[in-house]
């Protein structure tokens, strides 16, 4: 990877992090591009280590990190293009909302009018304006949540680093707030997600990272990462008007392990080893009479690939 | 706008605001009503001490009074009110927000933990000297104001008065920067403060009994060389006395030396405790 590519991207350069003799991470390579990236594992599986590493709150015991090209070890310089959204559910204390984020930006350096500006604007996008001059000591666990993001949203960066964002918010603002990650990813930010809830991250993920017990066991675009494991056989639900016809001629072939009738009656599921045989397969049937209305992978969400790499470790669903 | 190569106005810009946020903190929350009372103690003594005297018409002399100022001053104030309070109020500017783990606050802004450093030292400093500056004042005011103002005015302006004031005023300050450096960096390398408390309690008053070269590796021997007023039962006696060794330093060093020595023990410690506060770690399980 060259320089200008490095300074675009999140590296993890063979890093391993131990507290002590408790082992966080180890062996650690990952290169994140923008976009929305998921680190998915249960709890205790190294997904807010990696988090803490990557805003330089802790450091590697080994290995080496860069974020936008810039080391963690510069704060100075990391946080101008970095908002963590941390865990830590304290604040300082007598502060309202709009103070803690007037303080932050203030605290950078920014003036008062940009101050000013910056924290409206983070308010606003998380949507806690009513609430913004009331002491954060009596906010809800959603609204300290939304807070803390605004703070990592407020000074604009390139990168957001959000550790179990969604935990304690309302369906609606959770699903606001989903929103504002994809606009966010769409606009080139990199937004790094930790969650141990499966499909909280299902759909909005352009890539993931599954750990479990402080390691990397899958990394990369969810399809991608299906497509690597091959001993398990690759679902694939097909709806069609005569799923019996449809099951009848994709049994007798070799690629095929497994069909079953969907239990509404209006599609087939499929297993196969081989699943660009099956679907040239699937179109000389097409040809055939059956009318197939849509055909897609049926276990190439997270939730799937996570229990075929690490079996009954699954996070909450 | 930078000044050779180094962002000097930004740095000032976040030291301000470090301020205004901690001093905040400090008066609202951190503060304990003891850091007061420590403070004060001397002022109710003097308070009472006058009010006898009002009572029973019994005066005392100024020289005398000087004298007991300048114990007072030296053993209880400098001693134990001025280090006591500086290991409330430093030792918690870091310490404290790691034990109520809001110190990723300040972790996740685009800061140098210099800066840090220096913004809650001297939010520290800022709230120690408004306090036992203010008590240094108070106490002067009310051990001598039972005299009448004519003698006060008298002492202030052609005796030592004026002088001595500034000299105690001008102690209690650099009490502060020394006690408070020394706190500040205790604190980001201890997690009982009772430890390093008792350690550098010890350390200060055996200073007496120490090398010369150890000597200065403390504070209170610039503190005593700076005191405008010697205590006569220390000097009078045995050099060799245990309050002679206390009160007394036996190689004093001259005003501009005690000044730039303490001031450079503080600043060393400033740049230790910056070091350990770039290494610093947020990890406040392990706390």
């Amino acid at each position: 990877m060259n320089g200008q590519e490095a300074g675009q991207r999140i590296v993890f350069e063979d890093v391993s992090k131990f507290y002590g003799e408790v082992l966080g991470v180890n062996r650690v390579n990952l290169s994140i591009p923008a976009g929305i990236t998921s680190l998915v594992g249960p709890n205790g599986s190294g997904k807010t280590t990696l988090m803490n590493l990557m805003t330089g709150l802790v450091r590697p015991t080994r290995g080496r990190i860069t974020v936008l090209g810039i080391s963690p070890d510069e704060p100075e310089r990391l946080f101008q293009k970095v908002g963590y959204c941390t865990q830590f559910d304290s604040f300082p204390k007598g502060l309202t909302g709009y103070q803690f984020l007037y303080s932050y930006l203030r605290v950078s350096g920014r003036p008062h009018l940009a101050a000013d500006r910056l924290a409206g604007q983070a308010i606003e996008q998380v949507n806690l304006v009513e609430a913004a001059h009331r002491r954060i000591a009596g906010y809800s666990k959603g609204m300290r949540q939304r807070i803390k993001l605004a703070q990592a949203l407020c000074h604009q960066p390139s990168a957001l680093v959000l550790d179990e964002p969604l935990n304690g918010l309302d369906p609606l603002i959770r699903a606001e707030t989903i929103a504002l990650f994809r606009t966010l990813a769409q606009e080139g930010l990199h937004v790094i997600i930790s969650s141990h809830v499966l499909h909280e991250v299902d759909a909005v993920s352009d890539q993931v990272v599954l750990l479990s017990n402080g390691y990397v066991v899958a990394e990369g675009q969810i399809h991608g990462v299906r497509e690597e494991i091959h001993e398990q056989p690759m679902q694939i639900l097909i709806r069609c008007n005569k799923p019996g016809d449809l099951a009848s001629q994709v049994f007798q072939q070799d690629c095929v392990v497994e069909a079953r009738i969907h239990p509404d009656g209006q599609g087939l599921l499929v297993k196969t080893r081989d699943a660009g045989r099956f679907y040239l397969l699937l179109n000389r049937i097409a040809q055939g009479g059956i009318n197939i209305e849509s055909v897609a992978p049926a276990d190439d969400d997270v939730l799937s690939v996570y229990e075929y790499l690490i079996g009954t470790e699954e996070p909450t669903k | 706008m930078s000044t050779g190569g180094l962002p000097w106005a930004l740095w000032r810009a976040q030291i301000l605001a470090i301020l205004r946020l901690e001093m905040k903190k400090t008066f609202v929350n951190r503060l304990g009503v003891w850091i007061y009372f420590l403070a004060l103690a001397p002022v109710l003594l003097y308070a009472f001490h006058t009010f006898v005297q009002l009572r029973t018409g019994r005066w005392g002399n100024l020289g005398e009074d000087t004298h007991i100022f300048a114990s007072v001053f030296q053993f209880f104030f400098l001693r134990l009110a001025i280090f006591f309070g500086c290991v409330g109020i430093f030792m918690n500017l870091f310490r404290g927000e790691v034990l109520d783990k809001s110190m990723h606050y300040y972790f996740l802004v685009p800061l140098r933990r210099e800066v840090l450093v220096i913004g809650k030292f001297l939010s520290g400093l800022l709230a120690a000297m408004l306090i036992f500056g203010t008590s240094t004042l108070l106490q002067f005011v009310a051990m001598y104001w039972s005299f009448g103002w004519n003698t006060v005015q008298e002492y202030l302006i052609h005796g030592q008065g004026a002088e001595h004031l500034a000299a105690y005023l001008g102690v209690t300050i650099l009490a502060c920067v020394g006690y408070g450096s020394v706190f500040l960096g205790a604190g980001l390398l201890f997690r009982n403060p009772l430890i390093p408390t008792l350690l550098i309690l010890v350390w200060e008053a055996i200073n007496g009994f120490l090398p010369g070269v150890l000597q200065k590796i403390s504070v209170i021997f610039y503190l005593k060389s700076l005191c405008p007023v010697g205590i006569p039962e220390a000097t009078a006696l045995n050099r060799g006395s245990l309050l002679a060794l206390i009160a007394v330093n036996p190689t004093p060093a001259s005003p501009a030396t005690a000044i730039l020595g303490l001031l450079l023990l503080s600043l060393v410690l400033l740049v230790l405790s910056s070091v350990q506060v770039r290494r610093m770690q947020i990890d406040y399980g392990a706390d």
